[in-house]
């Protein structure tokens, strides 16, 4: 290995990346989620998509789910660094878990008119997105699924007039009766 | 509010936070007042319980409280206003996370109204400390204060101990709210660090250590952290096994260096039986360190051959650098206590005789050699002569960053844990003289020493102002090579020898500054001076800046170079001063 003259040690990684998603249960107070946001940018972590809510009111719990990626060694490091922040009471690899359902919900919307508005609505009801709002040169569909869907629906949308997209990120949860 | 005026534990938020360091045992503290702790500072005026010892800048305030707390075991309290009070203690608030020092820091902060509004002395504490704490709350409401006060103190120092920081803007500190004293639900119900370590772990590790052919074991902080119990199991374990062992920078102390099983420290500057025996062992048991880069040189030749046993309080530092095989999470006392308890009842002392005997022909080749002079003082020599004067004293020895730090861990033997405070994690040039500072406060009777550079303690020489207003006779031992001497060390192996900025052109008169403080300054040239101006030290009940001038171009060996494993290092007879001194054609002269 040729290094560099340095006072650290270059090593090099080619262990294959990962995608999983975790779940994470915080207590919702003031500046949580930049502690967990600030975890990811300080040690270098990638966020692919990030989505947050309280769940629990009276419980003050809120949940985080992030979609990250990394080498396994990586990702396990992101659940240990997770777990021991202060106000986080459970981390949970869905992806590792094999038994969780992963949804997002996206806003597109699609300007165009003639045989592309056909087009597009077709398309539409084919994904079973729903028509939000219409005027007659424009449609914003709602539609919800895993992100690959969502993606595969919004390069379809491209060429038909494709004007702008909100997406929620992704929400995911356990199969079967049993909680986290 | 009559009908409460009478209730004791009515009380304002200044109040409340001087009671609150009196509940959890604080008997001192380190600061610097400002606009935003007034409330504090009248507070503490008016009582005599929690002593205040005034420092110069608040950095010396947090590495003062850092040495105090490696000293004692006790968490150190560091009280700061807002602002620039804040951001100059975030040097020592990530030095005390990096090396897991427990420290509990309350900074005034502008009146909540202002929050967010630019304000004199206004900065977001908060925000610029999240990363450089184990955890940090501002409060907004004096009935919240009491809770989170208890709670920083019970962060602090439980699990993985580290730097918490308590943001109490000043209107907080003037209202008056209910004061309640430390209770259980204090804390986030979120936090429940993991004590003891799992059964069937344990019983992996014996059955590894007790079929050890080659065993090695690396100790390092947490062991000290633990506390005493932790330091006794791990010499019985040594004990018991008849294990070699050696440690991190942070763990010196925890074994004595005068055992027999001693190997010395390890990593980049650590002994060469160390290393090889680190990279030549078959079952390592890591017992509270965290295969930090200094430790481990290239990681993919790190060890090759071993199966490893890793006991951490902290999870995330399973696996961090290096893959383990028998992972055990919890207090590294509680773990090693199980552990011996199950090797003792089902397991014998392995025969490695043949190891021992390897590791004698390691320890043969004398990595730590140097070739004394009669002309001029080598810092090893210097090292070593301190050591030997104060053998059998009560010594706390401090250091600065560089390459008198790694002498002072190479030469001086630590026999017991708390002795040896050292900025390893962050490396903080200016470290050593502001924790002399509190650890002379925490042991006013012992004999406090920062062995120090020349150029680091610049850094922070204003608390010798401190020291000489508590009467703190701290002793700064400096090596004065005039060269921030590791920084031109790595010039000359990586940088052709371009020494870029690493001489020191104008130092001061270390004597007469020494006096200007109303300190004493003793100065040594030659090696025959150097034992007389070293008890000349020990004996003066004063603060004492020392500085003893050393062979400005030595360098420090053995050492790991760049991208090699533990058995490629560079011993002191490959790279000896005379060469080092050749690559020197027409540069700075020799002292």
């Amino acid at each position: 290995m040729n290094q560099p003259a340095s006072a650290y040690f270059i090593e090099e990684r080619h262990d294959p990346n990962e995608t999983h998603t975790l779940a994470v249960l915080v207590q919702n107070e003031p500046g949580v989620l930049a502690r967990v946001i600030g975890l990811f940018s300080g040690r270098g972590y990638n966020i692919e998509s990030l989505t947050v809510s309280e769940t629990e009111a009276q419980k003050h719990l809120s949940r985080i789910t992030i979609v990250t990626t990394g080498t396994p060694m990586v990702i396990a490091q992101i659940k240990h660094q997770l777990d021991r922040m202060i106000p986080v009471y459970q981390v949970v690899d869905m992806t590792q878990t094999k038994r969780s359902i992963e949804r997002e919900l996206a806003m597109v919307k699609v300007r165009g008119q003639g045989e592309h508005r056909v087009e597009a609505l077709r398309l539409a009801d084919a994904f079973r997105a729903r028509v939000i709002d219409a005027t007659t040169e424009s449609f914003v569909f709602e539609i919800t699924g895993n992100t690959d869907k969502i993606n595969q629906f919004i390069d379809l949308m491209r060429p038909l007039g494709l004007v702008e997209v909100s997406r929620t990120g992704v929400a995911a949860i356990g199969r079967g009766p049993e909680g986290m | 509010m009559s009908d409460k005026s009478h209730d004791p534990n009515q009380m304002t938020g200044a109040a409340m936070i001087v009671r609150a360091l009196i509940d959890h045992g604080v008997t001192d503290i380190f600061g610097y007042p400002g606009g935003a702790v007034l409330p504090i500072y009248d507070e503490i005026f008016q009582q005599s319980e929690v002593q205040h010892i005034l420092v110069r800048h608040e950095q010396g305030a947090g590495h003062a409280a850092e040495g105090y707390a490696r000293s004692t075991g006790k968490p150190g309290v560091a009280l700061v206003t807002s602002g620039p009070g804040a951001t100059n203690m975030v040097t020592p608030l990530t030095d005390a996370l990096m090396d897991s020092i427990p420290l509990v820091c309350i900074s005034g902060q502008v009146p909540t109204h202002l929050i967010g509004n630019d304000a004199f002395q206004e900065c977001d504490t908060v925000g610029i400390t999240r990363p450089c704490t184990k955890h940090n709350w501002l409060v907004r409401d004096v009935n919240d204060l009491a809770k989170v006060l208890h709670e920083a103190f019970y962060v602090a120092t439980t699990g993985r101990p580290g730097p918490v920081l308590v943001d109490v803007p000043k209107d907080v500190q003037f209202a008056t709210g209910t004061y309640h004293p430390p209770r259980k639900s204090d804390v986030h119900r979120s936090y429940a660090p993991r004590v003891k370590g799992d059964a069937t772990q344990i019983r992996k590790a014996v059955s590894l250590l007790a079929n050890a052919k080659r065993p090695v074991i690396y100790s390092g902080g947490g062991v000290i952290n633990s506390g005493p119990e932790a330091t006794k199991l791990l010499r019985e374990l040594v004990e018991v096994t008849g294990f070699p062992i050696t440690s991190t920078l942070m763990g010196l102390g925890a074994y004595p260096a005068s055992g027999k099983a001693w190997l010395g420290m390890l990593g980049m500057h650590g002994t060469y039986e160390a290393n090889m025996t680190m990279h030549d062992c078959d079952v390592m048991l890591c017992v509270g360190a965290r295969f930090d880069d200094r430790i481990t040189g290239r990681v993919d030749a790190f060890s090759p051959n071993s199966k490893k046993i890793h006991i951490d309080i902290d999870p995330s530092s399973i696996n961090k650098n290096i893959r383990v095989d028998v992972p055990i999470i919890g207090d590294c006392g509680n773990i090693l206590g199980d552990i011996l308890q199950v090797f003792k009842a089902e397991a014998k002392k392995p025969d490695i005789k043949a190891w021992w005997q390897q590791i004698a022909q390691w320890r043969a080749r004398n990595s730590l050699y140097y070739k004394k002079s009669n002309d001029v003082i080598l810092p090893q020599h210097a090292i070593q002569s301190l050591f030997e004067a104060t053998r059998g004293k009560d010594t706390y020895i401090t250091t600065e960053v560089g390459q008198h730090q790694m002498w002072a861990a190479q030469f001086f033997g630590f026999e017991e844990p708390h002795r040896w405070m050292t900025s390893g994690g962050l490396g903080t040039m200016g470290y050593g003289l502001p924790a002399a500072v509190g650890v002379q406060v925490a042991h006013p009777d012992s004999l406090v020493i920062d062995i120090a550079g020349d150029a680091s303690v610049q850094m922070t020489m204003q608390e010798m102002s401190t020291a000489v207003q508590y009467e703190l006779p701290i002793k700064i031992f400096i090596l004065n090579n005039q060269y921030m001497g590791m920084v031109r060390q790595w010039q000359q192996l990586l940088h052709g020898n371009r020494l870029s900025h690493s001489y020191s052109e104008a130092l001061p008169d270390f004597v007469k500054l020494a006096e200007a403080y109303g300190g004493v300054g003793l100065q040594v040239h030659k090696p025959s001076d150097l034992d007389g101006a070293i008890q000349e030290m020990i004996s003066v009940k004063r603060p004492v800046l020392f500085d003893c001038r050393v062979a400005a171009l030595e360098n420090c060996f053995p050492m790991i170079p760049s991208g090699k494993a533990h058995n490629e290092m560079l011993l002191p007879e490959q790279a000896n001063d005379e060469a080092t001194a050749k690559a020197f054609a027409g540069g700075k002269a020799l002292v």
